[in-house]
């Protein structure tokens, strides 16, 4: 037994590769684990964020700068009263949040943190990501439906329309974007070098594949690349229905859309599956264009000192955060009313600097740099998701619809078949 | 001829979970057809075709397991959701669910059983005995060289029809073009 769980230690595949089900039970709790510390975090961030750019406070009163507000928040919901509509269908009512959780977490199965940090490689990766986040779609209808409602039921309707119409144009980048894997040799325009040219559609072969080809495939047949990656990053925002692309659940017409009946956990549910699909549609960008797991520069900045630089980012930012919490710790009002928050926050900073150091030490940072990197990058979408609610008004129906059928699919097309021709041709 | 898998990644459970599909789908087939609520029916099929998407996965065929998700479950079963949402539900369970016609349905049964019934039998004349190869670590790419390939032309003929059905979509949709 104990030496079934240390000899995939010594192994170089992911533990669904290697059959391991101890490790793959790990992996799974780990990836849960911290994908709901981040949805908690973007909570809080998102409320922060939007406050400061509306120049409010945010949430400041639950801890040191509201930093245990989604604790709070967590704990207000599980001991709120479930409330099930009278004439609501009660088997599909309860059955829809269940639908779109279990749709936004069963994708994290072949997201590639890491060469080995995956649960398990698929040869399907990228299709099974799209394939089981677009079954969300279902509980969207599901829960529209079933709340026997009229605001529920459009948005439901309005919804599904989206979801299916952005779709398209979703798989015509991703698509351009699996083509360029089937392309070997090096540099941006190194191609062919008569090879078979079978691509892949495993998450960790298109990582793999932009290494071969020392190019992020953002960058690949320039401007090419920019344009799928830029259809696809407008179309995961209306697909994980965000501003500016939310109206399913606009507030101003519809109260809250398709989830107006639910209430208490249920709702927390519906709200925990929205912020993992934003993680998971992110990070399928993240590895499809901008490298993965990879560093920047991996092939240009070579060597040992470059190699330690980099490899100190991780601690670094950590250091960074430490310091701002620092920073406002010395800003504190010297109140003694505000002297457990103070307390608190200093806790909260010597935390964070302890985890930047404990990041430090050779061999925590040798193998957490690739996740470090990966989940960098996821970060950065995160925070354009915020930017773009705070920035862009919501688009009416027929203007969405416009978008998704009359620019992004025709764009979408001709990419593809422009990445074609250039793959034959150079 | 046994079939080939990689070391490490053997299968767990197989038989398990070969009628555990296999149950779930024909559950959810008896389902569809007893609801009296089309959206049951519909939910109970998109459980039917997820089932199915599993046992093409014991098949060891990935591709199109990922194919019937998207395609089926993700993409047609919603449009049929689409639909029957905006149908007047509460008219439609007033109807009559069956029509009376046990006579011409017990003959097409019995046919159909007696098929089965045959094919079980004398399947292994029939058909010659062998095991597929699993190649499920390089599954789609075969796919995709055998589409572009070997059956390039049956390929393009399909991709012509749907062509087809999309225009003919869009005439009949659209009052002036």
């Amino acid at each position: 037994m104990l030496n079934y769980i240390t000899s995939y230690l010594s192994s170089d595949t992911t533990p669904g590769q290697a059959g391991n089900v101890f490790w793959a039970f790990v992996y799974i709790m780990v990836v849960f684990g911290g994908v709901s510390v981040a949805v908690m975090a973007m909570n809080w961030l998102e409320r922060k964020a939007l406050a400061h750019f509306q120049i409010r406070l945010g949430p400041m009163r639950v801890g040191p700068h509201g930093l245990l507000q989604p604790i709070a928040d967590a704990i207000k919901l599980l001991t709120k009263e479930d409330i099930v509509p009278d004439k609501a269908d009660k088997f599909v009512f309860w059955i829809a949040p269940l639908i779109i959780l279990c749709a936004s977490f069963t994708v994290y199965i072949v997201v590639p943190f890491g060469p080995t940090h995956a649960i398990t490689d698929l040869n399907i990766g990228i299709l099974f990501m799209l394939g089981v986040s677009s079954l969300s779609v279902l509980g969207v209808v599901m829960a529209g439906w079933a709340s026997n409602s009229h605001y529920p039921l459009i948005g439901a309707l309005r919804s599904s329309a989206q979801m299916v119409s952005y779709e398209v144009a979703m798989g015509m980048a991703v698509v351009s974007a699996v083509l360029m894997t089937s392309l070997h040799g090096l540099g941006p325009y190194g191609v062919g070098a008569g090879t078979s040219g079978t691509g892949t559609l495993s998450m960790i072969g298109i990582v793999q594949a932009q290494q071969e080809q020392h190019v992020w495939f953002l960058f690949k047949f320039f401007p090419l690349g920019f344009i799928a990656f830029g259809i696809f990053a407008i179309a995961m925002v209306a697909e994980t229905n965000r501003a500016p692309f939310d109206l399913p659940e606009a507030e101003s017409e519809l109260t809250a859309g398709f989830h107006t009946e639910y209430s208490g956990l249920r709702w927390s549910l519906f709200m925990l599956g929205e912020y993992a699909a934003m993680i998971a549609v992110s990070s399928i960008a993240v590895t499809l264009w901008l490298g993965g797991w990879f560093r920047p520069f991996p092939n240009t900045l070579t060597g040992p000192t470059w190699d330690l630089v980099f490899s100190l980012f991780p601690g670094l930012s950590f250091l960074a955060l430490a310091v701002i919490a620092f920073v406002g710790v010395a800003r504190m009002p010297k109140h003694p009313y505000f002297r457990v928050q103070t307390i608190g926050l200093a806790g909260f900073g010597a935390v964070l600097g302890l985890i930047g150091l404990i990041l430090f030490a050779p061999p925590v940072r040798d193998r957490i740099q690739d996740i470090f990197w990966f989940v960098a990058k996821v970060a950065g979408f995160m925070y354009l998701y915020i930017w773009y609610r705070a920035t862009f008004p919501r688009y009416r129906f027929d203007q969405l619809m416009k978008v998704g059928w009359k620019v992004l699919l025709p764009i979408g097309i001709g990419v593809l078949i422009l990445t074609a021709i250039l793959g034959v041709l150079l | 001829m046994q079939p080939i898998v990689q070391p490490g990644m053997q299968p767990v459970a197989t038989t398990f979970f070969f009628y555990f599909l296999s149950g779930l789908t024909l559950l959810s087939g008896v389902f569809v057809v007893t609801r009296k609520n089309p959206v049951h029916s519909a939910l109970a099929l998109i459980l039917g075709l997820l089932a199915q998407a599993g046992l093409y996965l014991m098949l060891y065929a990935p591709f199109v397991a990922g194919v019937q998700i998207i395609l089926y479950a993700g993409g047609i079963m919603v449009l049929f959701l689409f639909v029957i949402m905006l149908v007047n539900i509460e008219r439609s369970q007033k109807e009559e669910q069956f029509n009376k016609q046990w006579l011409v349905g017990f003959l097409a049964a019995v046919a159909l059983g007696a098929l089965f019934v045959l094919v079980y039998v004398k399947g292994k004349t029939l058909f010659p005995y062998r095991i597929a190869q699993p190649i499920e670590n390089s599954n789609t790419q075969q796919i995709g060289v055998m589409l572009y390939g070997q059956y390039m032309f049956a390929f393009e003929i399909a991709s012509l029809l749907l062509l087809v059905a999309i225009i003919g979509a869009v005439v009949m949709a659209k009052k002036r073009i």
